[in-house]
C-alpha cells in the first residue's frame, strides 16, 4: 500500500497574515523527492494549529541520501578546488541574506522565537558563520615535519568523505551552519537530518543550496524521527563521522550506534547545567543584565543556558532583585509582534517537562520568587521564572529543564563557587561576574567549562570555539577548531637516499 | 558621486572605449599631484595620457590619511567588516573585469588573453584569499607559571608599497590584500610606466566603501615619489618590488630615517634544470612559458636553462621549434602570446645584453631583432653555448631572452642553479622521484617547481633566498610582514 504523499510545495500562513510557499519533501541530491516515510505534522507552538506536513525519510531514503553524498563527493567535490568551495559558500551566504525574511519568518512560526530575533540573531549569525569557514577552504594547511636528511615527511588533513549531522530545533538553521559551514570548506559532502519539529526553514535553505551551485549530492537535508531517521544515519556504514547537537540521553545512543557500526568519527554537543557566580564586587546591574540574558535568550532553549547562578551573599538581595527586574522586562508573546522578547516553547511536549519542573521546584523546597506559569491559554507560553533559596543538590539545580527557569543559589567565598559550580556532571559553560583582575582570571582557570564568560554572557563569535566539557560532550564548533572535526589527518614519509 | 577632473576618455587601437581615472588616489578621492607624468603605450610609443605625480605635499597628505583612517576608524573596524568590504572589492573587480584587463594591456602591453585570464582573475582571486585571514589571524596563550601570557598580532598602522610595472594590478593585490586584511592602512606607489590600472582599482575601492584614507594609491618617479615614502618617518613599513638596486635604496632610506619594516621582492636569474629522464615535450612547453611568459619580464623567469648532455641536442631543436612559434603581436588580439616590452628603456637594455651576449662568444641560436616597424617588440631570443661567466649567464635581463648550457651529472647540475647571488625561483624536470625531492632541498632558492614552472597560487609563500629579497609574499606567510607581536603578560600569583 503505497504512503500517504503530498506535493512538495505547500503554502503556509503565519500568524502576521504572511503567505509563504514551502519545500516539504526531503532534498536528496539537489532534488526535492517525497520519500518513503510516513508525512509528519509540524506544530505552530504560539497557535498549537498544525502549520502543514512534511515527508520524512525511513532508512531506504537515508541510504539514498548517504549514496548521493558518496557519489557526489568521490566523482566531483574532492576534484573542487578550495578556492571555489569557499567561493560557493560565500555565495550560499549572499542568499541567505537575500533571503533573511522569508527564512526569519519560516524560524518564527516553526520553533517559535520572536521574528527580529530569529533574523538579527540566528540567521545573521548563520551569514557571518558561512563567510567565516569560506574563509578556510584553502587553508587547511599541513605540516612538512623535518625527521632526518633522507627523508621527506608531511601531513596532509584530508576531507572524510561522508559526513552524517543530526540537529535539534533550538536554532534550526544555525546549528545546520555551525555543522555544514566547517564541513563544506573542508571539503566533505553531508547528510543532515533535522529536527521534525521544526523542519521548514532548512528546507528553504536547500532551495538556496542548489540556486548557489553546489553540485549535486553534496548536501542533502532530510528530516524524521531520531529512532528511525536518525538511528539509520548514525549507524549508516558509508558515513564516516557523525556531529550530533542535542540531549545527552541521545548522544549516548548515537555514541552506541557507532560503536557497533563502523566506528565512524563522533562530536558531540549535548546539555548543560551552567553555572554563573555573581561575586560581590562585580558591577551587578551589569551582571544582573547578562545573567539575565543567559538563562532567558531563546526561551531558555539553549544547551549553553547559565542556569544555575551562584551569588556571593553579601549582594544576594541587591542582586536578586535586580535580576528579577530583568525578568520582569521580559516581554512575553507572539513572535511576529515587535515588542515580543520571548514566544512560545517550541512543544507541548517541552512546555509539560518545564512545567513539571517548576513543580518539582517548589516541592523540593526552593522559593518560587517570580513566574512560575503559563502566559494565556493558547500556546505554550511560560514566563520568565525564577527561583531562590536553591541549593546544589536539587533536581532543578542537577537536571537540565531547557525553558526560562533559574535557579539561585549563595556562596560565601569564591574557592566555594567555584567548587559548586564544578560539581555537575556537565561542563558546557560558565560565567563569572567579577571587578578583580586576579579573580577573573583564577575563576576562569579553575572552572571545568569550555566556555568561560567574564562579566558578560552568551557572547557568540563565529571565529571562537564552542564545546562542552565532562559530560556536556566533545569536540569544538566554530573557529579554526571546527576544522580538525572535519579532517582526517595522514603522515606521508618519503624514504629518499637510499 | 563627485565629479573627477582627473579623466581622460580613451579608445584604443582594437576601439574598446575607456575613461582612465588619472589623478591621484587619496583620502577616497581623486587630487591632483605636483607634476604631470606621460605614460605610454608600447605597442605603437605613443601617449596614452598624463597622470598626477605625488611630490612630498601630496605624499604626506597620502600618509596623514592613513595615518587618521588608522587611529579613527580602521583600528575600530571588525574583523568581518574588513572582510565584507574585501569580498565586495573583489565582487566589483569581477564585475568591471573586462575593462580592467583592457587598461591593463593598453597601459603594460601584456596580451588581452593573459590580462584577463590572468592578471585580474588572480586580482580578485587575492584579494578573496586575504578576505578569509581577516578574522583569523591569531595570538597565543603560553602557559607560564603566575602570569596569564598571551600574544597579540597586532597590524602596524600606516604601510607603505612600492610595486613594478610588470604585473600591475596583480602585485597590487599582493600588497595591499594581506595589508588591508591585518587591519592596516595603506600608501602604495604604483610605477609611473603603468599607473592606470591601479587607479580603476582605486575607484572599485571607494564603490566598495572603504572608510576614506585606508587605501590610498599614488604614483611618481621612484626617486621622488618612492623615495620619499620609503624615508617617512610615520609609515612603519614597506614592501617593495622590482630591481635588487632599487631595493637596496629602498633599505637605505628605512635605516637612515626610522628602522621601518622591509621586505623586499627583487631580480632572480632563475635556473631551470631538464634531466635525461625528464619527459621532454612537456619541459620544452613549460621551459619555453617559464621564461618568455610575460614577454621575460617575470622576476621568476627561468632565465637560464641546463640540459643534461645526453638530449642536449634534440631539446635545442625542438626548444627552437617550438619558441618560433610563438605569437607575437598586438597586445589587444586575442591570439598575442606576446606583446611589446613595456618601454623604450626597457627595449634598449635588453637589446643591448643582446649584443653582450654575442659579443662575448655566446651562439645566437634564435631571434635577437626588433619585431614590427612600431612599439617595443623583440623577438624571442635563444642563446646557446652560453659560459657561466658571460654577462647574458649572470645578470637579469628583464625580456625575452634564454641562456642554455649543458650539464653531466645532478651534483654539476646543483652547483650551476646555486652558482648566482639570487635565489628567487628554480624548477627540475625529471620523472625521478627521489631526484626530484633531494634536489629540491638542495637547491638554494624560494621556489622550487618540479615538473612546472611559473605555477603560483594566492594561498602558497613566493619569495627569495639571498639577494632575490627579503621576506614572503602570499599565503599565510604573508601576514607576518604586515604584524607585529605584543606579548602581554599578566602576572596572577607572582610573588614580588
Amino acid at each position: 500500500m503505497a504512503a500517504e504523499t503530498q506535493a512538495d510545495i505547500q503554502t503556509i500562513k503565519t500568524q502576521s497574515g504572511q503567505t509563504l510557499e514551502v519545500h516539504t519533501h526531503l532534498f536528496i541530491n539537489n532534488e526535492f523527492v517525497a520519500g518513503h516515510g510516513p508525512l509528519i505534522e509540524t506544530i505552530n507552538p504560539t497557535t498549537e494549529e498544525v502549520i502543514c506536513k512534511v515527508h520524512s525519510a525511513t532508512e531506504e531514503d537515508v541510504n539514498a541520501a548517504v549514496e548521493a553524498a558518496y557519489a557526489s563527493y568521490k566523482n566531483v567535490w574532492s576534484k573542487v578546488t578550495p578556492a571555489d568551495r569557499g567561493i560557493l559558500i560565500n555565495k550560499l551566504a549572499d542568499l541567505m541574506e537575500r533571503d533573511q525574511d522569508e527564512l526569519a519568518a519560516l524560524e518564527a512560526i516553526d520553533n517559535g522565537k520572536a521574528f527580529s530575533v530569529a533574523r538579527d540573531d540566528d540567521i545573521a549569525g548563520c551569514i557571518g558563520c558561512y563567510r567565516y569557514f569560506a574563509g578556510w577552504a584553502d587553508k587547511i594547511h599541513g605540516k612538512v615535519i623535518d625527521t632526518s636528511p633522507d627523508q621527506l615527511v608531511y601531513t596532509r588533513h584530508e576531507a572524510l568523505g561522508v559526513v552524517g549531522a543530526i540537529i535539534p530545533w533550538n536554532y534550526p538553521l544555525m546549528m545546520a551552519a555551525w555543522k555544514f559551514a566547517p564541513a563544506l570548506a573542508a571539503g566533505n559532502s553531508i547528510v543532515m537530518k533535522t529536527s521534525e519539529l521544526t523542519p521548514l526553514s532548512a528546507y528553504k535553505f536547500a532551495a538556496l543550496v542548489k540556486e548557489a551551485g553546489f553540485p549535486a549530492g553534496v548536501v542533502n537535508i532530510i528530516t524524521g524521527y531520531g529512532h528511525i531517521t536518525g538511528s539509520a544515519l548514525a549507524s549508516h556504514r558509508r558515513v564516516s563521522k557523525m556531529a550530533f547537537t542535542g540531549s545527552t540521553v541521545t548522544g549516548r545512543r548515537i555514541m552506541e550506534s557507532s560503536s557497533s557500526s563502523n566506528l565512524k568519527k563522533l562530536q558531540l554537543e549535548l546539555g548543560g547545567k551552567s553555572a554563573q557566580i555573581v561575586c560581590a564586587d562585580a558591577d551587578l546591574k551589569n551582571a544582573a543584565k547578562h545573567a539575565a540574558a543567559g538563562i532567558f535568550n531563546n526561551h531558555g532553549q539553549s544547551c549553553n543556558a547559565g542556569s544555575r547562578i551562584f551569588v556571593q551573599e553579601s549582594v544576594a538581595k541587591e542582586f536578586i532583585d535586580l535580576f528579577t527586574e530583568q525578568a520582569k522586562a521580559i516581554v512575553v508573546g507572539c513572535p511576529f509582534k515587535d515588542e515580543t522578547n520571548q514566544g512560545p516553547q517550541v512543544s507541548k511536549g517541552q512546555f509539560d517537562k518545564i512545567m513539571n519542573y517548576i513543580k518539582i521546584g517548589q516541592e523540593e523546597g526552593a522559593t518560587l520568587h517570580f513566574g512560575g506559569e503559563r502566559v494565556g491559554d493558547k500556546g505554550y507560553f511560560i514566563t520568565p521564572t525564577v527561583f531562590t533559596n536553591c541549593k546544589n543538590d536539587m533536581t532543578i539545580m542537577r537536571e537540565e529543564i531547557f525553558g526560562p527557569v533559574v535557579a539561585i543559589g549563595t556562596f560565601t567565598d569564591v574557592e566555594e563557587a567555584i567548587e559548586l559550580a564544578n560539581d555537575n556532571e556537565y561542563g558546557l559553560a560558565a560565567g563569572v561576574y567579577t571587578s578583580n583582575h586576579s579573580t577573573a582570571i583564577k575563576v576562569s582557570n579553575a572552572l571545568l567549562a569550555g566556555s568561560v564568560w567574564v562579566n558578560c554572557y552568551d557572547l557568540f563569535n563565529n571565529s571562537v570555539p564552542f564545546g562542552g566539557y565532562k559530560q556536556s560532550g566533545f569536540g569544538k564548533e566554530l573557529g579554526k577548531y571546527a576544522l580538525l572535526e572535519y579532517t582526517q589527518v595522514k603522515s606521508v614519509i618519503t624514504l629518499v637516499d637510499f | 558621486m563627485t565629479a573627477s577632473k582627473f579623466i581622460t576618455e580613451y579608445t584604443t587601437e582594437r576601439g574598446y572605449d575607456l575613461k582612465l581615472q588619472t589623478g591621484l588616489f587619496i583620502n577616497n578621492e581623486f587630487v591632483g599631484g605636483d607634476s604631470q607624468i606621460e605614460t605610454v603605450n608600447p605597442a605603437n610609443g605613443k601617449v596614452i595620457c598624463k597622470v598626477e605625480a605625488a611630490g612630498e605635499e601630496q605624499v604626506n597628505a597620502a600618509v596623514d590619511a592613513a595615518e587618521k583612517a588608522f587611529e579613527e576608524v580602521w583600528s575600530k573596524t571588525t574583523p568581518q567588516k574588513r572582510r565584507d568590504y574585501m569580498l565586495k572589492l573583489a565582487t566589483l573587480v569581477d564585475r568591471d573585469h573586462e575593462e580592467l584587463s583592457q587598461i591593463e594591456t593598453l597601459d603594460n602591453g601584456k596580451g588581452i588573453t593573459f590580462s584577463r585570464g590572468f592578471d585580474v582573475r588572480e586580482l580578485a582571486e587575492c584579494i578573496r584569499y586575504y578576505a578569509g585571514w581577516t578574522d583569523k589571524v591569531h595570538g597565543k596563550v603560553i602557559e607560564t607559571e603566575g602570569v596569564l601570557s598571551y600574544t597579540r598580532h597586532e597590524p602596524i598602522g600606516v604601510c607603505g608599497a612600492i610595486i613594478p610595472w610588470n604585473f600591475p594590478v596583480l602585485m597590487l593585490a599582493w600588497k595591499i590584500a594581506p595589508a588591508l586584511a591585518t587591519g592596516n592602512c595603506v600608501v602604495i606607489k604604483t610605477s609611473e610606466l603603468t599607473p592606470l590600472s591601479a587607479l580603476k582599482v582605486a575607484a572599485l575601492v571607494k564603490e566598495a566603501g572603504f572608510p576614506p584614507g585606508v587605501l590610498n594609491i599614488i604614483t611618481g618617479y621612484g626617486h621622488i615619489t618612492g623615495d620619499l615614502l620609503a624615508r617617512h618617518k610615520k609609515v612603519g613599513k614597506i614592501a617593495f618590488t622590482g630591481s635588487t638596486n632599487v631595493g637596496r635604496l629602498v633599505m637605505k632610506a628605512a635605516a637612515e630615517s626610522n628602522l621601518k619594516k622591509v621586505t623586499l621582492e627583487l631580480g632572480g636569474k632563475s635556473p631551470n634544470l631538464i634531466f635525461d629522464d625528464a619527459d621532454l615535450d612537456l619541459a620544452i612547453k613549460w621551459a619555453f612559458r617559464g621564461v618568455f611568459f610575460n614577454h621575460g619580464q617575470t622576476c621568476c623567469a627561468g632565465t637560464r636553462i641546463y640540459v643534461q648532455e645526453g638530449i642536449y641536442d634534440k631539446f635545442i631543436e625542438k626548444f627552437k621549434e617550438h619558441t618560433s612559434k610563438a605569437n607575437i603581436g598586438h597586445p589587444h588580439d586575442d591570439a598575442t602570446f606576446q606583446g611589446p616590452q613595456v618601454s623604450q628603456t626597457q627595449y634598449d637594455r635588453i637589446m643591448g645584453y643582446i649584443d653582450t651576449g654575442k659579443k662575448e662568444g655566446a651562439t645566437l641560436a634564435l631571434g635577437g631583432k626588433r619585431w614590427g616597424e612600431e612599439g617595443y617588440y623583440i623577438e624571442p631570443t635563444i642563446f646557446t653555448d652560453v659560459k657561466e661567466d658571460m654577462t647574458i649567464m649572470k645578470e637579469e635581463i628583464f625580456g625575452p631572452v634564454v641562456c642554455v648550457s649543458k650539464f653531466k651529472t645532478d651534483d654539476e647540475a646543483i652547483q650551476l642553479a646555486n652558482n648566482t647571488n639570487y635565489g628567487l625561483a628554480s624548477a627540475i624536470f625529471s620523472e625521478s622521484n627521489r631526484r626530484c625531492i633531494e634536489l629540491a632541498k638542495r637547491i638554494k632558492a624560494g621556489t622550487v617547481w618540479v615538473n612546472c614552472v611559473n605555477v603560483l597560487h594566492a594561498n602558497t609563500p613566493f619569495g627569495g633566498f639571498k639577494e632575490s629579497g627579503i621576506g614572503r609574499e602570499n599565503g599565510e606567510y604573508a601576514l607576518d610582514n604586515y604584524t607585529q607581536v605584543k606579548v602581554v603578560k599578566m602576572a596572577t600569583t607572582l610573588p614580588a
